[in-house]
């Protein structure tokens, strides 16, 4: 039973719900060679958010946190915007939006690793002016394009599956590939535990550093990317707006801790699937707009309440049958 | 500082220079400006720039960063250089009876656009700003026309929650389509007024309604909503502008091409031109020293297919939006 977690049961608890308050929740039909219902704009929508997840649970497990992924998806699709409408390949188009965002990760890792900054001090700066650059490039205008390369990666649709979610899908697989085929992850993990005794113990901690913050830069770039295709437009004052947070939120639903060590990618993106389930299912009910946030808050103390280990304890002691005492609780650290 | 002297030496050589040149009557009028923080306040301060050059008026420009003590300033600065009025956007309604004091000390009349602040009317000459009931009026209006006594059931997409805009456009829609009985607001939603969360809210609204099937009208609280929930409706097979009418409210470029397009059908224009109207005030005021109106509405004008589209978005394109 141990390989059951909670979050499964939220993402289904949350579906579920959607089904009792619309009854075609579950219903897809294929619309332009493009698979069509809320379930999928659960998966479509959600998206953006879980590519962010990725790159944000790689920085939460080294302890860190960065504030400025929504700034970055502004700045990409500023810059891709803007390159798109200058009349540039679309393949340069894609590497400048990704390379930028590259980029932004990079400073975020030179001033969280070398000069020592603390990360949420040190992403704020990009966070406050990422959003301005992006504004610059764009004059605070809408940017808007007809590429149909570029919209591509927002509209479009691999074998009827809406391209966000492939894109998603295939970066959350390599993703926690290379974190748990190869000893990457386990470095992470150590230096977000205890950074001095990982590097006393031989891990180039630095390096690691500057990589993971340059790695969520790109996925903010991927995301960036896909948040302008979806409105075919780079909207700097808008895009990205506030999804650092619900990145955060996702990977701590996805149970990793706040204070660094274990993490798991697929389950940061399953925390961003149950935030859209739930921003989707509110958008289905019908209620009037300023209960919007009060269901959502009910529902993410809800999931974190399911989660704590210490009701998890008050449940077990509940249960008539002796709880086993071997299985740590989740989120308690074994280093 | 060196900077500033230039700049100050440099002003006041060429008003020498323009007042020994031209004619004594040429008006110079400070304007200070909230900022550049949407597309629309571009297209004011460009238009407002237009207008000035039209009536031979010299116009110092002053941008604010959205922050109210430099508005403060520049006010300040323009009574220095003691020009002949003063146009403010303000930035928030309260804090403004001391410099508006010394403006009026200086016989500096000022004109308020856009948005109203919280002081005696004596403080300044006159205040224009559009109806913003009145945009959500005009744009039900145009549906009642047009529906005729069909049935028809309308999805909103709101504002900001909260925000003046999109608590005045609900009422002045919902009490004009209120009174008919054929047409209803099925579902009401926030799309923050931006595209992105249009099309979301819109794909939404689409499935909880038989696949949009029983939608027959979308009003949207901006047109960039609008943009981004007709790209919603074409990805569920339907047709915007035809299958669901689509209604909004500002008069952005972008509407006009998706009217030209006949993906959109109508948009409340919210005019970019406050100064205009201003500088009338002000011309009649230095004229006989009257006011005719303390506040002036600016019109909410409507804007269909009929109304030369391709013309309005070319028009539209270079003012910044």
């Amino acid at each position: 039973m141990k390989w059951i977690k909670p979050q499964y049961i939220a993402f289904l608890i949350v579906l579920l719900l959607n089904f009792a308050l619309f009854r075609g929740f579950f219903t897809i039909s294929i619309q332009d060679g493009r698979l069509f219902g809320s379930l999928i704009d659960v998966f479509n929508r959600g998206a953006p958010v879980a590519i962010l997840a990725v790159g944000m649970t790689a920085v939460i497990a080294t302890k860190g946190v960065d504030l400025s992924v929504g700034a970055v998806m502004a700045v990409a699709g500023a810059v891709a915007a803007s390159l798109i409408q200058s009349g540039q390949p679309l393949g340069i188009v894609i590497l400048a939006a990704l390379g930028i965002g590259l980029l932004c990760g990079l400073w975020n890792g030179f001033l969280v690793a070398v000069l020592d900054l603390q990360p949420i001090i040190a992403t704020l700066i990009l966070m406050v002016a990422g959003r301005g650059i992006a504004q610059l490039m764009t004059e605070g205008r809408i940017v808007t394009f007809n590429d149909p390369g570029l919209i591509y990666i927002g509209s479009g649709a691999l074998l009827t599956i809406p391209m966000p979610v492939v894109i998603a899908g295939v970066l959350m697989v390599v993703a926690t590939l290379i974190m748990r085929r190869t000893a990457l992850g386990l470095f992470i993990e150590s230096i977000g535990v205890n950074r001095s005794a990982s590097t006393y113990a031989g891990l180039r901690s630095k390096t690691l550093l500057i990589g993971v913050y340059a790695f969520c830069g790109l996925c903010a770039s991927i995301a960036g990317l896909i948040a302008a295709a979806d409105i075919r437009g780079a909207d700097a004052n808008n895009a990205g707006l506030w999804l650092e947070l619900d990145a955060i939120l996702a990977v701590v639903i996805g149970g990793t801790s706040l204070l660094g060590g274990r993490f798991s990618i697929p389950l940061s993106v399953l925390g961003a699937l149950i935030i859209q389930g739930m921003n989707t299912g509110i958008l289905l009910s019908g209620f009037p707009s300023e209960f919007n946030l009060i269901v959502k808050a009910f529902v993410v103390i809800v999931i974190l309440m399911v989660q704590s280990p210490i009701v998890g304890n008050i449940l077990t002691f509940m249960r008539p049958t002796p709880a086993p005492t071997a299985v740590p609780a989740p989120g308690e650290k074994t280093s | 500082m060196n900077v500033l002297k230039h700049i100050l030496l440099g002003s006041v050589v060429i008003c020498g220079f323009a007042s020994a040149t031209l004619a004594q009557d040429k008006m110079t009028v400070g304007f200070s400006q909230v900022g550049s923080e949407s597309g629309w306040r571009a297209a004011e301060t460009a238009v407002t720039r237009q207008e000035a050059e039209k009536r031979g008026v010299d116009l110092k420009f002053a941008d604010a960063q959205q922050k109210q003590e430099n508005q403060i300033k520049a006010i300040r600065g323009f009574i220095a250089q003691g020009v002949d009025a003063i146009l403010l956007a303000p930035v928030v309604a309260t804090g403004w009876n001391d410099v508006l004091a010394e403006a009026k000390d200086a016989e500096i009349p000022v004109v308020l656009l856009d948005r109203g602040i919280d002081a005696p009317e004596d403080l300044y000459l006159a205040a224009v700003a559009s109806d913003q009931v009145k945009e959500g009026a005009v744009a039900g209006k145009w549906l009642v026309d047009n529906v005729g006594s069909k049935a028809c059931n309308v999805v909103e997409l709101e504002g900001t929650v909260g925000s003046s805009p999109a608590i005045n456009r609900k009422k002045g829609f919902d009490d004009t389509v209120g009174a008919t009985s054929n047409i209803k607001v099925i579902a009401s939603q926030t799309g923050d007024f931006t595209r992105s969360k249009g099309k979301e809210v819109m794909e939404s609204f689409i499935k909880a309604h038989n696949g949009g099937k029983d939608i027959c009208a979308l009003y949207a609280h901006n047109d960039d909503m609008a943009v981004g929930a007709i790209q919603a409706i074409k990805d569920a097979g339907l047709k915007p502008g035809t299958d669901i009418l689509v209604v909004s409210i500002d008069g952005v470029p972008d509407i006009f091409q998706a009217i030209a397009n006949g993906e959109a059908n109508a948009t409340v224009e919210l005019t970019p031109n406050m100064a205009g109207p201003a500088f009338d005030a002000l011309e009649a005021y230095k004229k006989d020293k009257t006011v005719a109106q303390k506040s002036i509405v600016t019109e909410s004008k409507l804007f269909t297919a009929s109304d030369d589209p391709k013309g309005q978005y070319e028009a539209r394109k270079g003012l910044g939006y």
